[in-house]
């Protein structure tokens, strides 16, 4: 099924919560919506569910129109930030609820019921929890009730609000993957609201990076790390070197690093992120970076903290270098944006000239 | 060496202690001496006072305020609650002050309002002697008087909580596509069973106790608008002691079986959720 957003504004008082937000998921699709807290994707995602309504703009699923359509006649599952599982009813009964609700003439037999909600808890991997009361439950047993409960409406949308927080690291690496599975299975069309930028890169097909508001850029994984709309997408997206510095006459002056260029950009104030990986950071007689510390990496080699007059950097060294010690760093790869948002991909290591 | 975090024995031994002794003196002494001063002539004479028709006439009263008055409230003080909790909209705060209104006012002018409003000098006087009805010094007044008094048990017990476990809930239910009213029969209201219970118990003590509103709309006419409370003072004012300690002790024997129920019920409560752990 289909979802567009289409110039949707949602204020809270004077504050915009969304700014003519468009948007749109294809049938089978799985979108993520990224962005720090405050920037607006939980209250899009409340917009999607019916729970929130927009102030201008549509909201069409299927192609209807459902701007003004209540959650209760929207049919779109939603799994909310801390599952909100009904406290007094069993796992059974919770994922019953969605069937239980039904008008009449529409709600399965009492057998039908049971047997669709054992397949539901089957699905989840969690048939044996049938009778346990959630507060019995762990943290991961309790998102899987929360999907199954969502999926027993059948919906074809689903929205997950943060469903990973709860769950501790070492879980939410699998759960992540099992969901993304399970997405793929069921054949549905997701929305996921996350903060965490590695899990909209690992599950989304799409990510929608949110700032204040706005959707700043929409674009599969590969592209926005590749080619950042904007210094937000840019330093927020994976552990990056925010580095400010002046292009003149085609080269960038980073001050403490050294010079790189050429670059096709206008003079002016800039800003540079570099990955960890594309900062080489090698001993030096002299210099204005010093060693803070260095310790070895999974990845191989060496990973450096380097502090210059102003700002703390973290980059790679094949050798191990002493704390303290002067170093300079070689930038192997950078994004840059320039004084007027122009952007350039920087790649060339032996252009690159270190400071002292 | 004492642990940091362990008190000094006085302050372990001396403070239950003392509390407990305050409890005696202030809450188990008077109660005590109901039941001994009720008792003091016999139980022969005691039951004769209760079963004397004015006492009866009271009893059956108190029983029938009691009877209309919690139920308005429970409802009165869940859709007070509800609304509160689970709504937003421009007046909330003052909805919630208002609430309160009837336990920071004396009962005495609470009752005094409704003479105002009611009586037969009051506001709507003329419109109801016309129309033959009465509300003071008749049911319909002691009625009033009790429900405003106790209106805010049930809705202060609820509110507390409601606004804990917060819209969630509520919220999942809609995306589930439950309608408002399923959702409150099948969501909101299980998840407050335990407190309504309470607040109800607490508001049906107090609908029974209530004196002071009660007695300036009652009229005082023996055997018609006298209820449990005011028949004690009248018969205490008439020197008829072991009456009005007789019919004390009922009225709080009333209110000791309602407290005892509601540590029942919280008995049973812990023990459900204790299960669970």
């Amino acid at each position: 099924m289909t979802v567009e957003l289409r110039g949707v504004t949602r204020r809270f008082g004077d504050i915009a919560a969304l700014q003519d937000v468009t948007l749109a998921a294809a049938p089978g699709e799985f979108l993520a919506l990224l962005g720090p807290s405050g920037s607006g994707k939980t209250t899009l995602l409340r917009i999607l569910a019916g729970l929130d309504f927009p102030d201008e703009g549509e909201v069409l699923i299927a192609g209807r129109d459902v701007a003004r359509v209540p959650a209760r006649e929207r049919g779109v599952g939603v799994v909310l930030q801390h599952y909100a599982l009904f406290r007094h009813m069993t796992v059974f009964e919770n994922v019953a609820f969605g069937l239980r609700v039904r008008p009449r003439r529409t709600r399965p037999s009492e057998d039908e019921i049971m047997r669709r909600v054992g397949r539901l808890l089957d699905l989840v991997q969690i048939p044996e929890l049938s009778e346990r009361w959630p507060d019995q439950l762990s943290g991961g047993q309790r998102q899987r009730v929360a999907l199954a409960r969502a999926l027993a409406i059948e919906p074809p949308l689903l929205l997950l609000d943060e469903p990973f927080a709860a769950l501790d690291a070492l879980v939410r690496k699998e759960v992540r993957r099992w969901v993304r599975g399970l997405h793929d299975r069921v054949g549905l069309t997701s929305v996921l609201v996350t903060h965490d930028q590695e899990e909209a890169m690992e599950m989304a097909d799409r990510v929608a990076v949110m700032d204040q508001g706005r959707i700043v850029q929409c674009a599969e994984p590969d592209e926005l790390l590749a080619q950042p709309a904007s210094p937000f997408v840019a330093g927020f997206l994976g552990e990056t070197n925010r580095l400010r510095g002046e292009v003149r006459a085609g080269w960038l002056h980073l001050p403490g690093i050294g010079r790189a260029g050429p670059l096709d950009l206008a003079d002016g104030e800039a800003e540079a992120f570099v990955r960890p990986g594309d900062l080489q950071v090698r001993a030096a007689t002299e210099g204005a970076a010093r060693v803070r510390a260095c310790r070895p990496s999974p990845a191989g080699g060496n990973r450096v903290l380097l502090e210059t007059d102003s700002a703390l950097l973290e980059g790679v060294s094949p050798e191990r270098l002493d704390r303290g010690s002067p170093c300079e760093a070689v930038i192997a790869a950078a994004i840059v944006f320039g004084a007027n948002g122009d952007r350039v991909l920087f790649s060339a290591v032996q252009n690159t000239v270190p400071a002292g | 060496m004492r642990h940091a975090a362990t008190d000094s024995p006085l302050m372990r031994w001396g403070l239950p202690v003392l509390a407990l002794a305050l409890a005696a003196v202030l809450l188990l002494l008077p109660l005590a001496a109901v039941f001994t001063e009720a008792l003091r002539r016999g139980w022969e004479v005691a039951v004769a006072a209760i079963a004397e028709p004015d006492a009866l006439a009271a009893i059956r009263l108190t029983l029938l305020v009691a009877a209309i008055s919690v139920p308005v409230n429970t409802i009165g003080g869940i859709a007070a609650a509800w609304a509160v909790t689970k709504h937003d909209f421009p007046g909330k705060r003052v909805l919630v002050t208002w609430i309160e209104i009837p336990f920071s006012v004396s009962p005495v002018i609470s009752g005094l309002v409704f003479v105002l409003l009611f009586g037969a000098q009051g506001y709507f006087g003329p419109w109801l002697r016309e129309r033959d009805i009465q509300i003071i010094f008749a049911l319909p007044g002691l009625v009033l008087a009790t429900v405003f008094v106790t209106f805010p048990f049930v809705a202060r017990t609820l509110i507390p909580l409601m606004q804990e476990q917060g819209r969630d809930e509520e919220e999942a239910a809609a995306t589930l596509g439950a309608s408002g009213w399923q959702t409150f029969l099948r969501v909101t209201l299980p998840n407050v069973k335990w407190a309504l219970l309470a607040g109800v118990l607490l508001c049906n003590a107090r609908a029974m106790g209530e004196f002071g509103a009660v007695s300036v709309v009652s009229g005082h006419i023996r055997g018609q608008t006298n209820t449990m409370p005011l028949h004690v003072e009248i018969l205490y004012n008439e020197y008829m002691f072991a009456g009005a300690f007789a019919v004390s002790a009922l009225l709080a024997l009333l209110g000791l079986v309602t407290l005892a129920a509601k540590a029942v019920l919280e008995r049973l409560s812990d023990r459900r959720l204790g299960s669970k752990a």
